[in-house]
Formats: structure tokens, sequence, C-alpha cells
């Protein structure tokens, strides 16, 4: 499975989960942001954050093949 | 209560898309003509769908009626448990772009229109794709059910269907028609008419987020006020500690489920390429950003003090009473037609299940595939039929209790499909017993919990863990399936014939460098 190796970059596909599963990191009022507690536009900013991952993984994989 | 008054400027506005809407879903047959007398085009599409077409119809297959209406009313009840779903629905992207094309190119390649048909050639198993379908079949009934909910509590809200014998008349007009267009059109119609709910849905969305805080003195207020209101039904605006386990399994147990319904499933093989996929992978996180903003309503419901203790008006009433007449007819004919569009899409697949895994399987061999679609469009009508009844007949709590267990028992036959794409080491009896123990143990669960939670407080090491009942049995069926797979295959027991090949499983361009390797 040589190809394997090559395809490290769908590693980015881990940050997400991260960034999202562990609610201690974020569940806090401040700072807040146009008056939303920290919890909503954290977990709102990880939607963009993953739409931009994919968008990586997918220009990547588009010049390695 | 007096009589409700009927809410005619919305109304004439709701009627007029929603009729605009039945033109289109009926006009879809001609769409990409293609035999629909096939099930292939029928059911499918004919598994031509573009990026463009993918990302609509995808995203009126994952983000439904019911979500807009469920995940604020949620919001509404316990705060920020409720926004479980914006993780999910992010987590669900990586899974999506790792799962589905590689399902995606499995099915083209040996003409796999279900899960169960892959199922059955990888394991060589007729019982365990007879589960997978009728599993798929199960949860997709009360899902469907709850679809009409939606465009039920639109139509109470305006004050339509609410007297008398003909109470659900206006119900059953607007079923009839979806069903009457899903009939002739297949797959095409639901493809078509998400293009027009979203216009309306992302409309609603970015006037809702924008003029409703306007209105309600913005967003600080909105939270101070919800955190008071929150305190006194034991919610919160932040999440506690002890929901920490249940909210991330939540949502992680939810995205894989989601990825299993036979819906999801559906939309997605009828996309062009694994490439199609991958790249509306990369693009629906947008509709993710609408639901999170649509959650926020649950918010303003609380601030504008909205009090109902039916959870699917808690939107509507808010609508209603804060923006003009006319824009909610708009809003409500998105809640409305984003009900139709899955309720499309649901019992097609659930048709496509039946037809193909069990009326073909067990019943008629022989069955031609014109038969096959044949069969498929009449049960697309009977499930349509067997969900509104549900509906009318039996109080709504239960359809909400059937979604429910549908979740956990839609993440157990996870196991063969996703395990399925990468590996053949699974025993298929162990799979069949995984499954069944799985769908044991995740109905006791649901059981216990009286059906009102899908969160199981599981005493394990002396501690005690609150989380999603349905990745508690996935675990054990997982676990059994590993260990009683390790015992089979030791044993040498017989395991059938793979008739799908390596090569099915990976994107043209890699096929060569595999061939090298191997």
């Amino acid at each position: 499975m040589t190809e394997k190796t090559k395809r490290g970059y769908y590693l980015l596909f881990l940050i997400p989960f991260i960034g999202t599963l562990i609610p201690p990191f974020y569940s806090k009022m401040n700072p807040q942001l146009f008056g939303l507690p920290y919890f909503y536009w954290y977990l709102i900013l990880w939607i963009l954050i993953t739409g931009i991952i994919g968008g990586i993984v997918y220009f990547l994989s588009e010049t390695k093949r | 209560m007096g009589v409700i008054q009927i809410k005619w400027q919305a109304f004439i506005i709701f009627l007029v898309l929603f009729i605009f809407v039945a033109g289109v879903g009926f006009w879809a047959a001609r769409w990409r003509r293609g035999d629909l007398t096939l099930l292939d085009e029928w059911g499918l599409g004919g598994r031509r769908f573009g990026t463009w077409v993918t990302w609509f119809l995808l995203g009126g297959d994952l983000y439904t009626a019911y979500t807009f209406i469920a995940v604020p009313a949620l919001v509404y009840g316990v705060g920020a448990f409720g926004f479980f779903a914006v993780p999910y629905t992010i987590v669900l992207y990586p899974i999506m772009y790792i799962v589905m094309p590689r399902l995606w190119r499995v099915c083209k390649a040996n003409n796999f229109v279900t899960p169960s048909d892959f199922v059955k050639a990888r394991f060589d198993s007729r019982s365990m794709s007879l589960a997978v379908a009728i599993t798929g079949i199960l949860a997709t009934m009360p899902y469907i059910a709850l679809q009409l909910v939606g465009i039920q509590a639109v139509l109470v809200a305006m004050g339509i269907n609410s007297s008398g014998i003909l109470k659900d008349l206006p119900l059953f007009v607007a079923f009839a028609v979806l069903a009457a267009y899903t009939y002739t059109s297949g797959l095409r119609a639901p493809a078509l008419t998400a293009v027009i709910k979203d216009v309306l849905i992302y409309a609603t969305v970015i006037v809702a987020v924008i003029a409703i805080p306007a209105k309600l003195g913005g967003f600080t207020h909105i939270f101070s006020v919800s955190q008071g209101a929150l305190l006194a039904k034991k919610g919160n605006v932040i999440l506690t500690p002890k929901l920490f386990g249940a909210f991330s399994s939540l949502a992680l147990g939810s995205a894989f489920a989601l990825l299993l319904y036979p819906h999801v499933i559906t939309g997605t093989l009828s996309s062009k390429s694994g490439r199609t996929i991958e790249r509306n992978a990369a693009l629906l996180p947008l509709y993710s950003v609408a639901l999170a903003l649509l959650a926020l309503l649950g918010f303003m419901a609380l601030a504008a003090g909205i009090k109902t203790s039916v959870s699917s008006e808690v939107v509507p009433l808010l609508l209603l009473k804060t923006l003009p007449e006319w824009f909610v007819g708009i809003a409500f004919a998105a809640i409305a037609i984003g009900a139709l569009v899955p309720a499309a899409i649901m019992s097609i697949a659930a048709a496509n299940l039946f037809s193909r895994n069990i009326y073909k399987e067990f019943f008629n061999n022989g069955a031609t595939t014109q038969q096959e679609a044949k069969v498929a469009k009449v049960t697309s009508l009977i499930v349509k039929l067997g969900a509104l009844l549900f509906v009318v007949v039996i109080p709504l709590k239960y359809a909400i209790y059937l979604q429910t267990l549908g979740g956990i028992w839609i993440l157990q036959t996870g196991p063969a499909i996703i395990g399925g794409l990468w590996t053949r080491w699974f025993h298929k009896k162990a799979l069949l017993i995984g499954w069944l123990v799985g769908m044991a143990w995740g109905t006791y669960m649901a059981y216990t919990l009286k059906f009102a939670s899908s969160t199981y407080n599981l005493r394990i090491f002396g501690k005690s863990e609150l989380g999603y009942a349905a990745v508690y049995a996935v675990v054990a069926n997982l676990v059994l399936v590993v260990i009683l797979s390790a015992i089979f295959n030791g044993a040498k027991m017989s395991n059938g014939v793979d008739k799908t090949s390596a090569a099915d499983y990976l994107p043209d361009s890699q096929i060569e460098t595999a061939a090298n390797v191997s």
C-alpha cells in the first residue's frame, strides 16, 4: 500500500473532530462576538474551517492524480 | 379557545409557492429524460447528477424540515445542548468524504442500488442483507412521518386544518400531490424541487437572523433573557460539564447514523462520480451555517416570550410574531417544501430496499428490471400512505419515539456497510449476531428512557457516563463482531464468496497503481 503514505493529508480530517467534540475547550460565555457567547460562535467558526479543510484535501488529491 | 383566524396573506403566498413546486415536481419527469421504467432511472436518477444538483439534493436530504423545526425547538427547551446539531453536521463531512465515494464506486461498478445489495454481494449473506433492508425501512418510516409533522405545524400556525372531520384534509392533499409526482418522476422530482426549497430557506434564514434580533434588542439581550428562562426549566445557555459526554457522543453517533440512512445513501448514489461526492463534502457545510443560525431561533423564541408546549410550534409561532405576514408565507412554504424533498427521497429509498432486497430476493427471484421499478413505485406510495396514517391516527409522540429508535437502529448497520467497505475480515455470522445484539440492547436502553431521550446513563467500571445510546450499542456490536470474527475465522467457518473485487473500491486513477503494487 505505497499510495497510502502519499495520502497523509487525509489526516487533516482529524482536526474538526478534535476542534468540536471536546466541549470543555469551548463551553464558555466569553469572549462574545456580536452578542453571541463563545460556545456558539466558536462552533459556527468550525463549520467554515471544516469546509476549508475539505477544500484543501480535495485540491491536494487533485494534484496527486 | 375561539375560532382560529386563518392567516390569509401568509396562506395565499404559501399556496402559490406550493402549487409552483408541485408543477416542477411533475415536470421533472421530462428533465434529463431517461427510461423511468428502470429502477436505476426512477430510483437513482440514472446516476448522472453533477456537483450542483447533488449539492441541492443532498442539502434537502440531510437538512430536512423536521431538522429546521426540531433543532430550534430543542434549543428552546434545553438551551446549549440542542446545539449538538452543529458539531454533528461538522464531523459529518470528513466522514462523508472518506466513506461515501468508496461506497459510490463499489455500487456503480456492480450496479448496486441499495446498501443491502452491497452487503449481500460483499459478505455473500442473504440474512445480513435482509437485516440491513429491514433496519433501513424501519428507521425511515418514522422519519417520513416527522416530515409530515413539519407540514402540519405550519398549516396549524396559519389557522388551516383546525376543525372537525376535514381536520387533516390539507395534509392529505399535500401528500397526495407529493405521492403523485414521486410516482411519475422518481428521484428527479426532489432534485429539482430542492433548488426552490433552498432559495426559500436561505432567504428565510438571512431575514430571520437579521430582522428578529434587531426587533428583540440584539443577541446580548436575547441570551440574557434566555438564560433566565432556561435556568427555570433546568436548561442552560452554556453546556454544563455533566452533559459533555452526551453532547459529543450524540454529535458523533448522529453523523455516522445519518450516512447510513437509506435516503442519504440513495441521494449519494445518484451522483455522477465519487469525485462529485468529495466536492460536495467540501461544499455542503454551507448548509450547516444555515442550520446553526436557525438553531439560534430557539433563543429568540425564548426572548420573544413564545409560550407553547407543542415543540413543533416554536418556530412557526416565533416567525408569525416577529415577521411581516407575507414573509411568513415564504418561510412556511420553505418549511413545507423542505419536508416534501426529503419525504420523496426517503420513500424512494425505502421502496428501492423493499423492491430489490425483499420482493425480488425472497418473493420473485426472476423479476425483470421493469417489474422491480414497478414494485418500487407502488411501494413508495404505500410507504407514504403508512407515514400519513401514522401522523393522523397515532399520537405524535410515538412518531418521535420511533424516530429516536430509528437513529439507534440504523447505526447498527454500520459495521457491515462502512466496515465492509474496507475489510472482509468480518465474518458474516459475526456481523449478524453483532447487529442483533446492538438492536436489542439499543432498544432496551431507549425503553428504559421511556423513549423520551436517547442519552443513556451507562454504569461502567464503577462510574456512570451519560452518552448516546446508539453509540453504546454500536460499540457493543463492533466488539462482538471483532471477537466472533476472530473465533469463526480461526475455526475456518465458511464465510462465502466476495462478489466484489478490490478494484471496484478505488478511483480509476488508483487502479493501475494498486495493480502494480499487488
